[in-house]
């Protein structure tokens, strides 16, 4: 790494530490208009550039008029992010050793030079950061794979994309329900055999990695008995093991906040206020104890889509998952750079999206929250 | 030696809470015995887990190979017990790594607020949101060339990611001790900043620090497990040989031990850990215990 990236990455991440000090006037006209410039490039690889205008446009201005304080502070901080996150990236696929164009038959200089013309792969990873912006902002496109001949890297991650959601939603759905259920009955029954089990079961699900599950649930469900495919995409079916396996470690994480939670709300006096009235249990344990269980759960909720984003490179490789994560493996191995930044940024971008649903979950769930995290930032 | 005098007590006193409780002591026994047979096992049994024997493929466990033999007739034994090392240290050091880097950040984020601790927890807001899957798997090709298989990047890699959590608990820690009388004193009597953080800090959340940085060695076994599954973690360690084990899965022949083995000894030593860690949190950190 040479003195002018360097000093590019120490710029970005300046500017990152700088949007702290923003004036709070600042933040609300400029997060919408990153809120429309970020739908705007994402809604470009779709749809024609005249109706992506459109909508960014819309966008921005639900932004400017909806969304609270604590989303606002998110964008202005994650929109750079995601640029100094590209850079970063680049920088760290030029450091590795080997490039895309190293294969077993050497092309000469002359061959490289065309090649990576053509591919828009410069020798310098601050010229090929400025190559590849300008195509994602002027034209659109992640790029051309340097390795799959004759395809964009958007034509490989469009289909592979809904597949890595599906499968990630399911999954986090599921460690919710589950953990939210486990941790809700431990915390109400304390020190009872329930809560026990369900505490010894969270330990199992938090010391076994998620392919040891896996490889566990394929044995047992697919070559005892039958009933699930081994491998592969295509139904429900193939949808059950992959999303289990990575559902269990974070259900084991969300089990145990959601029981420390419900303990700690079972003890407030408004609890003892509402059973002296004689609300019937139900009530009292539906109405305010669920609060209590699931608040530490929705702050945990942004650390978890990004564990199980982690998960879903490695159970997509053990069941054959057709998603996002083997092309980011894939293309990191063969040194191809434009998937793996293509990967990165489809990744952040659900990532960016996914914390901003967790913001305004947190601000409908707990105003009074909210308002102390702005005041506090 | 002031806020060191009374801590003492207070070790002595988180010593026995450790001792009472059965699931900790069972865990640090467990942990104990399968750290002691990975390091010396190989070494007193003479164990090779490179030594082929063609001649002995894929056998079922025997009084000749007690956990079985692989695809090349390579005693699993020796493999699981060697492979073993190779986890152990890498979730030991690796920790250390990012205890250093943790506390160091935590504690200058907490001691001298303002501007500073909001840059820094920005910084570890933005990292804790990344799929950090990211950053290690590109700091590991950073070394492809130079050092495939071995210890140094996936310690430098997973280091780089685990310090977040530590760097979070850290600040909250010092945060607290920063308003406390034996600090201000400390200070208005003249001590430096270092004297005060390394003196009259540190020992007071030393507690803290020993249980989060027991319960971070399971995460970066299962962190490393992953990235040898992914075929880029170190060469041979219990997650090449779990990953082993499960491209042999198939339902013609039935090769368990494979499987079984590695995947035991993984589970039982990071079950023990969190046992361990769990211990060690409610005796040293009583309040964090509901």
């Amino acid at each position: 790494m040479g003195l002018s990236e360097a000093f590019g990455l120490i710029l970005g991440l300046v500017v990152l530490a700088g949007t702290t000090f923003l004036p709070k006037a600042a933040i609300r006209p400029l997060a919408s208009v990153l809120v429309g410039g970020l739908a705007f490039v994402a809604l470009r690889v779709a749809v024609a550039p005249l109706s992506a205008a459109l909508a960014a446009l819309a966008l921005a201005a639900l932004a400017y008029r909806s969304l609270p304080m604590v989303a606002l502070r998110r964008v202005v901080f994650l929109a750079p992010a995601l640029v100094v996150l590209i850079y970063a990236t680049a920088l760290l696929m030029y450091a590795a050793p080997g490039n895309p164009f190293a294969n077993e038959r050497a092309a000469t200089p002359e061959v490289e030079a065309v090649l990576r013309a053509q591919y828009g792969v410069p020798e310098n990873a601050t010229e090929f950061f400025f190559v590849y912006m300008r195509r994602l902002i002027a034209e659109g496109t992640l790029g051309p794979s340097i390795k799959v001949q004759g395809r964009m890297v958007e034509d490989l991650l469009g289909p592979a994309f809904p597949v890595s959601l599906s499968l990630g939603l399911f999954a986090l759905i599921l460690a919710v329900c589950f953990g939210l259920v486990l941790g809700i009955v431990a915390g109400l029954k304390k020190n009872s055999l329930a809560d026990h089990g369900s505490m010894a079961l969270a330990l199992l699900g938090i010391s076994l990695p998620n392919f040891v599950i896996g490889a566990g649930l394929i044995i047992v469900f697919a070559l005892w008995l039958g009933v699930l495919p081994v491998a592969g995409w295509g139904g429900y079916a193939h949808l059950v093991m992959p999303a289990v396996a990575l559902a269990l470690p974070n259900a084991a994480i969300i089990a145990r906040l959601a029981r420390s939670g419900t303990v700690e709300v079972m003890q407030q006096d408004y609890i003892r206020a509402a059973r002296a009235k004689g609300l019937p249990e139900s009530w009292v344990v539906g109405k305010h104890a669920l609060r209590g269980a699931v608040i530490p759960v929705v702050s945990f909720l942004g650390p978890a889509a990004a564990a199980t984003m982690t998960g879903s490179f490695v159970v997509e490789v053990l069941f054959g998952v057709p998603g996002m994560g083997q092309w980011f493996v894939k293309g990191a191995v063969n040194r191809d750079y434009s998937v793996v930044l293509g990967t990165a940024i489809v990744y952040f971008g659900l990532i960016i999206a996914f914390n901003l649903l967790v913001d305004l979950a947190y601000a409908w769930l707990d105003p009074r929250l909210a308002d102390a995290r702005e005041a506090k930032a | 030696m002031t806020a060191q005098r009374p801590s003492q007590g207070a070790w002595a006193e988180a010593g026995r809470r450790l001792f009472r409780n059965r699931m900790a002591l069972l865990g640090a026994g467990l942990l104990l015995a399968i750290a002691l047979a990975c390091v010396l096992g190989p070494v007193v049994l003479e164990l090779d887990p490179h030594f082929t024997r063609p001649e002995l493929r894929n056998r079922p466990p025997s009084g000749d190979a007690w956990f079985g033999t692989d695809a090349l007739g390579r005693d699993l034994f020796a493999r699981v017990l060697v492979g073993g090392r190779a986890s152990l240290l890498v979730g030991v050091v690796a920790t250390l790594v990012s205890v250093v880097v943790g506390v160091a950040v935590g504690m200058v984020a907490g001691f001298y607020g303002g501007k500073t601790d909001e840059i820094l927890m920005r910084l570890v807001d933005f990292l804790y949101g990344l799929p950090y899957m990211f950053l290690v798997i590109l700091v590991m090709l950073l070394f492809s060339e130079t050092a495939r298989g071995e210890m140094l990047p996936v310690f430098v890699a997973l280091g780089l990611v685990q310090w977040l959590t530590m760097a979070r608990i850290v600040r909250g820690q010092v945060l607290a001790l920063r308003g406390r009388e034996f600090v201000l004193a400390a200070e208005l009597l003249g001590a430096s900043d270092a004297r005060v953080l390394f003196r009259h800090v540190l020992p007071n959340i030393a507690g803290v620090v020993i249980v989060y940085a027991t319960l971070m060695v399971p995460s970066v076994i299962i962190l490393e497990s992953f990235l040898s599954f992914l075929g880029l973690g170190v060469a041979l360690s219990w997650g090449q040989l779990v990953s082993e084990g499960i491209a042999v899965v198939n339902p013609v022949h039935s090769y368990w031990w494979l499987l079984f083995w590695p995947s035991l000894f993984l589970g039982l030593t990071l079950l023990s850990l969190n046992f361990l860690g769990d211990g060690l949190r409610d005796a040293l950190d009583p309040k964090a215990r509901e």
